[in-house]
């Protein structure tokens, strides 16, 4: 056990060394967010006078769903870096050494933990900026990022995953393509529920994304229902813990095919 | 050094290797090697011959489809944990990451091993100062020449004081003065006490200089070993090494030297034909009449004694530069695919 928190501590400490040394990367992921939130909010202000709409303006609807869409591509780019790594031999080299499988992906997710964040504080301090406000004050903030962490981190772990699996990059960001879009827009991040087409309901449902804006927009909305931010932290922590494994995984995939 | 290791005296020993990638390529085809404790032992074979993929099983990377490898006296499989903490590895592509400076990597291989405070400093210390890159220590390995990088790769290595280290086509696509300096590099570590250097070449110079004994591999088998003296002494005779004036067919060639006496083996390709004979001296004039007389034409002729390449020859019937080639380009396709 301890080995494995050694281990994991000195992959964390590569993974943010890493991130330090490349500090734009997370100005330059901060561009859509922010473009979300400066164009679709003014875009979309109507959408609060729509009967049934229940936030009181759509840039305070819409913050909890920003953050939650930048910490899902966030994680799920990461894998990007693996790729890298295969070419370049770092990966082949931790693994005939000691070191413990899951540190590889625990120091990935911290890493992709600590830039999500940045990225939520900034996205929220824009927001308050915006004249978006808030329920739960520092409560509702730290559901609304741990919401963020947990999807990221799942992300993350599923796109290292996969990058050890299919080893090029066109294939890698052509299946992420395929399913993180779609989800983006499967779920409550830009529309209330009950203004959904019903088969969009019920498929959002069923997806992660929308756990995690629901948590995050519950906990920062007046009259919120802890129940049901429970239990999409709960369901978002298994997801997690689902994704790590089938990570862990990947390595004797890896390891069979070379 | 444990029990099983010391009975035998073999670093690494394989028995009945195979490895069958997806598609049926053999890529081992059973391999049978014992590798001394404390020398340098060249694993020598063109491209595509199965070396770096002998290096992925021993290394715990890869996995035998049959067969069985012991690394210092551990399994591959069953004890992979125990082979991992013996053995220092330098792949073909690199392995350090080049995001971080040269003495974050070195620190990075020693904490995986549960090296830590004032003993990792100082081992990291001493590798940046043996592999002359004290002053670039805080560089970002990005910025690194090609020379220092793989200087590095060997250093981050060595951070745990292996028994084995393997080093898999150390110099490929290394420039020729470069080369040099890690013949050097790699003699120098040779010197250190006990270190086992498993190292793979398509180079036959190079494991003609470094290899204390070697092994020939060839499409996926051992063909020969010994050390490159030995294996040399074994080829009686010399080889001529004569270039035409004009392209001409392997049959006529064969026919025109069909009759003369103390030829022992031809190989031909375009221009060159490379004859082991018996006798050097004596086959020249013998060989150069016999072609005129067939209407080919020669430029030039020399003669030498054995190289490592007529070892080869002798015993895959190939010229080794040409296997070369042919494995790389055989290589190529797939593994661009893949990667």
């Amino acid at each position: 056990m301890s080995e494995l928190v050694s281990h994991s501590l000195t992959m964390t400490d590569r993974d943010l060394r890493r991130l330090a040394r490349q500090p734009w990367w997370i100005i330059v992921s901060l561009i859509q967010p922010v473009i979300w939130l400066l164009l679709f909010g003014p875009l979309f202000k109507g959408i609060a006078n729509i009967p049934g709409f229940k936030a009181h303006s759509y840039i305070q609807f819409l913050t909890p769903g920003v953050v939650i869409m930048t910490a899902f591509f966030s994680g799920g780019w990461n894998g990007m870096a693996t790729i890298d790594d295969l070419n370049r031999g770092v990966i082949d080299r931790l693994l005939v050494s000691p070191l413990r499988r899951s540190s590889f992906f625990i120091g990935h997710i911290i890493q992709t933990s600590v830039t999500i964040v940045i990225q939520a504080a900034i996205i929220v301090g824009l927001a308050y900026a915006l004249n978006a406000r808030f329920a739960n004050g520092a409560l509702g903030l730290l559901v609304m990022f741990t919401a963020a962490v947990l999807l990221g981190g799942a992300l993350n772990a599923v796109s290292n995953g996969m990058a050890l699996i299919f080893r090029r990059e066109e294939t890698l960001i052509a299946t992420l393509n395929l399913f993180m879009l779609p989800l983006t827009f499967l779920s409550t991040a830009f529309m209330q529920q009950d203004l959904m087409p019903h088969w969009m309901q019920v498929a959002a449902r069923f997806n992660p994304l929308n756990w995690a804006v629901e948590a995050s927009r519950q906990a920062v909305s007046s009259g919120t229902d802890w129940g049901s931010v429970g239990t999409h932290l709960g369901l978002l922590a298994g997801l997690l813990i689902v994704c790590m494994l089938f990570a862990k995984r990947t390595i004797r995939v890896y390891q069979r095919s070379i | 050094m444990n029990d099983n290791q010391r009975q035998n005296g073999c670093a690494i020993e394989t028995e009945n290797l195979v490895k069958i990638y997806k598609g049926g390529i053999r890529a081992l085809d059973g391999v049978d090697l014992s590798i001394p404790t404390g020398s340098v032992f060249g694993l020598l074979g063109p491209n595509g011959a199965g070396k770096t993929t002998a290096v992925k099983i021993a290394t715990t990377l890869s996995f035998p489809t049959s067969g069985s490898v012991r690394v210092a006296g551990f399994d591959v499989v069953a004890q992979a944990k125990q082979v991992r903490q013996a053995i220092g590895v330098v792949g073909q592509t690199s392995g350090v990451d080049v995001n971080l400076n040269g003495r974050e990597n070195l620190r990075l291989q020693g904490l995986i091993r549960s090296i830590h405070g004032r003993e990792l400093r100082q081992r990291v210390d001493d590798l940046l100062e043996q592999f002359g890159l004290t002053d670039s220590a805080k560089r970002i390995v990005r910025n690194y020449s090609g020379g220092m990088q793989r200087r590095l790769d060997i250093a981050t290595a060595l951070v745990h004081r292996p028994q084995i280290l393997f080093l898999d086509e150390p110099t490929t696509g290394l420039d020729p003065e470069v080369r040099t300096e890690m013949w050097q590099e790699i003699e120098r570590l040779t010197h250190e006490e006990g270190l086992t250097i498993l190292l793979t070449t398509h180079y036959l110079e190079e494991a003609d200089r470094l290899a204390a004994k070697l092994a020939i591999l060839d499409r996926g088998k051992v063909v020969a070993t010994g050390s490159p003296e030995e294996l040399k002494a074994e080829l009686e005779g010399d080889t001529i090494h004569v270039e035409l004036r004009e392209d001409a067919e392997d049959g006529a060639i064969r026919a025109a030297l069909a009759g003369v006496k103390g030829i022992r083996q031809i190989d031909h390709d375009v221009r060159c034909l490379r004859a082991r004979v018996e006798h050097g001296a004596t086959a020249v004039p013998l060989v150069l009449q016999a072609l005129e007389a067939n209407g080919l034409a020669v430029d030039s002729v020399s003669v030498s004694r054995p190289s490592l390449d007529d070892v080869y020859m002798r015993y895959t019937g190939r010229e080794f530069s040409r296997a070369d080639e042919e494995g790389a380009r055989q290589q190529k396709s797939p593994k661009e695919e893949k990667r």
